[in-house]
């Protein structure tokens, strides 16, 4: 096939300078998490630390005694929202999609009309409702309400229709019951699906600012988001403290990505087929 | 007989779609039901939280305060604003982002790595690292001084404050919807362009008339998802501002004057809640214009 060079060499010239934009400020604050306090305030511009340093990211740990808390607060609440999510999305999504009972079309219209309230509206209710559970400040209190999800309710009822009968049929006549057929036959095979749940209802729970911020006022029970408002709030002008503590919440999200990359795709491809 | 049995078994059926729907009927009734209603009854009541709770009913008072509340005003204008830029910019750059890398590029997974940092990143960090290159002598205001171009003082100057904002999340989101573009950019046909390069279109040409109408249905969802996302503008501005929506209201949003009213002053609890059904509505009502403006239904 014919090209014309131009054309390319336009296109690749608009790539290249974005990825540049996009990773331009990611190095910029790695740098920085590398350099001393003194080479920050100078305001000098070097990429490459005049004076290289792996000291911030001591100094976060023992200056801020509760920010291994946080990270440990952010990862257990991350991972058992994102539990609770796979599995009680996943139930739900094969209920709806498999099972017959009275009212599964209501129940399926309302977890849509759920999908379009906006977060703000039962914001403050929530609150008041949490107060009431003694659930302030709590594990539970950031991760129950947030245990389920109808996007990705409606994500696991489609992918269930277009699940294979056989499977299913062939295990109930091995005697399996539903429960027995769901949780041993057909949730292992549903993989792709949860992979794509599990990287997004992650990284919800993980970067979530305002439920946190309108949730948890006792320092020790803070997220890693809310931690480092704080965080910033009292080392105003250290930006290498700064930037050390973002590398260090962003990195596990890295980490998760390299392990689910394919199935990222998949599911935000999924979100725009919704 | 026959029917008994079958009756027995409907039941079961019954019975385990219930008990495989619990999990997600309670949470979603006492956290998202429950809520909705109470969020109704709060919005019409005056709402005092000290020791214990008081309500006090006052009708339409709480949305009638809107029109004389000029925090409001602001916060409304700020985030219209805010709205009318990013949506198109954002969508705009997605797909010329997502078409230069599907013309068949080398390098294709590389450059999709890459883009997609600021997808992962969180917003606390994502507007950590703008304000650190924002600073008044950080990177930013460096390379405009390197180019001969006026240096801004971007956290501090209520005149630029909002537009910094714009410019880190037209550069976080736009990625996202490059990749929803990309996968529909894959399912249009081959032959399409095939036919029209046989009749001698351009690059350019082809974009315009092949490209763009295709994604007609996905352009729609792309800007339904930017209003919503952009209508609920918080992290940035409270991490921006130290929660004030400062300087002088400058970053002041929709969102964050509902929080400052529900949580951080005492008995506009009830306000807050109008407040924010009212963006609800607005939300909507910007929903359901660029579907009828876009004439796409087939969507959701």
């Amino acid at each position: 096939m014919k090209k014309r060079p131009i054309g390319r060499t336009i296109l690749y010239a608009i790539l290249i300078i974005y990825a540049v934009i996009t990773i331009f400020p990611f190095l910029w604050a790695l740098s920085s998490s590398f350099k001393s306090l003194g080479e920050i305030v100078s305001g000098t511009i070097y990429f490459i630390p005049e004076n290289f340093t792996l000291d911030n990211y001591k100094e976060i740990f023992t200056r801020e005694p509760l920010f291994g808390r946080w990270l440990l607060n952010s990862l257990f609440i991350a991972a058992a929202g994102t539990f609770l999510n796979l599995i009680f999305n996943s139930m739900a999504g094969y209920a709806l999609a498999r099972l017959t009972f009275p009212g599964k079309k209501s129940i399926f219209i309302i977890i849509l009309a759920v999908l379009m309230i906006p977060f703000q509206v039962t914001l403050i209710p929530n609150f008041l409702i949490l107060k009431e559970l003694g659930w302030l400040n709590t594990y539970q209190g950031m991760i129950i309400p947030g245990a389920v999800n109808a996007t990705f309710i409606f994500m696991m009822r489609q992918f269930f229709i277009n699940f294979p009968k056989e499977v299913e049929e062939a295990a109930a006549i091995d005697g399996l019951g539903k429960f027995g057929t769901f949780f041993r036959i057909v949730l292992p095979l549903a993989k792709p699906a949860l992979a794509a749940q599990t990287i997004f209802v992650f990284m919800a729970f993980w970067n979530d600012f305002m439920r946190p911020l309108v949730i948890l006022s006792d320092e020790s029970m803070f997220t890693l988001p809310l931690g480092l408002n704080s965080f910033k709030g009292q080392f105003i002008s250290f930006w290498n403290y700064i930037m050390a503590a973002s590398m260090v919440f962003t990195l596990p999200i890295l980490v998760l990505y390299a392990f689910f990359n394919r199935y990222f795709v998949k599911g935000i491809k999924f979100t725009g087929e919704k | 007989m026959k029917r008994g049995k079958s009756f027995i078994k409907r039941t079961r059926e019954a019975g385990q779609g219930y008990l495989f729907m619990t999990p997600v009927l309670v949470i979603l009734g006492i956290f998202v039901i429950a809520p909705i209603l109470y969020a109704i009854f709060l919005s019409f009541h005056k709402v005092q939280l000290l020791g214990g709770s008081h309500y006090e009913f006052r009708g339409l008072d709480n949305f009638l305060k809107v029109t004389f509340d000029d925090r409001a005003h602001i916060a409304l204008k700020n985030t219209v604003l805010y709205v009318v830029i990013v949506v198109p910019l954002q969508t705009m750059l997605a797909l010329v982002l997502a078409a230069s890398l599907n013309a068949g590029m080398k390098g294709q997974k590389f450059f999709r790595i890459v883009y997609f940092l600021p997808t992962l990143t969180s917003s606390a960090v994502l507007t950590l690292i703008f304000m650190w290159m924002y600073n008044q002598n950080g990177l930013i205001n460096h390379l405009l001084n390197i180019l001969h171009l006026p240096t801004y003082n971007w956290i501090g100057d209520p005149d630029v404050a909002l537009i910094a904002i714009m410019i880190m999340n037209i550069w976080a989101t736009a990625p996202f919807f490059m990749v929803i573009y990309l996968a529909a950019l894959q399912d249009i046909p081959g032959s399409h362009y095939e036919a029209a390069e046989l009749d001698g279109a351009s690059g350019m040409q082809k974009f315009w008339h092949i490209t763009v109408p295709n994604l007609r249905p996905v352009t729609s969802f792309v800007v339904i998802m930017g209003l919503i996302g952009t209508f609920q503008l918080f992290d940035q501005s409270y991490i921006f501002s130290a929660g004030s929506g400062g300087p002088n209201n400058s970053t002041l949003t929709v969102v964050l004057l509902i929080y400052q009213y529900a949580f951080k002053s005492l008995g506009t609890m009830g306000y807050a809640a109008a407040l924010a059904f009212l963006l609800a509505i607005i939300i909507l009502i910007a929903t359901l214009l660029q579907r009828k403006f876009s004439k796409e239904e087939s969507l959701y």
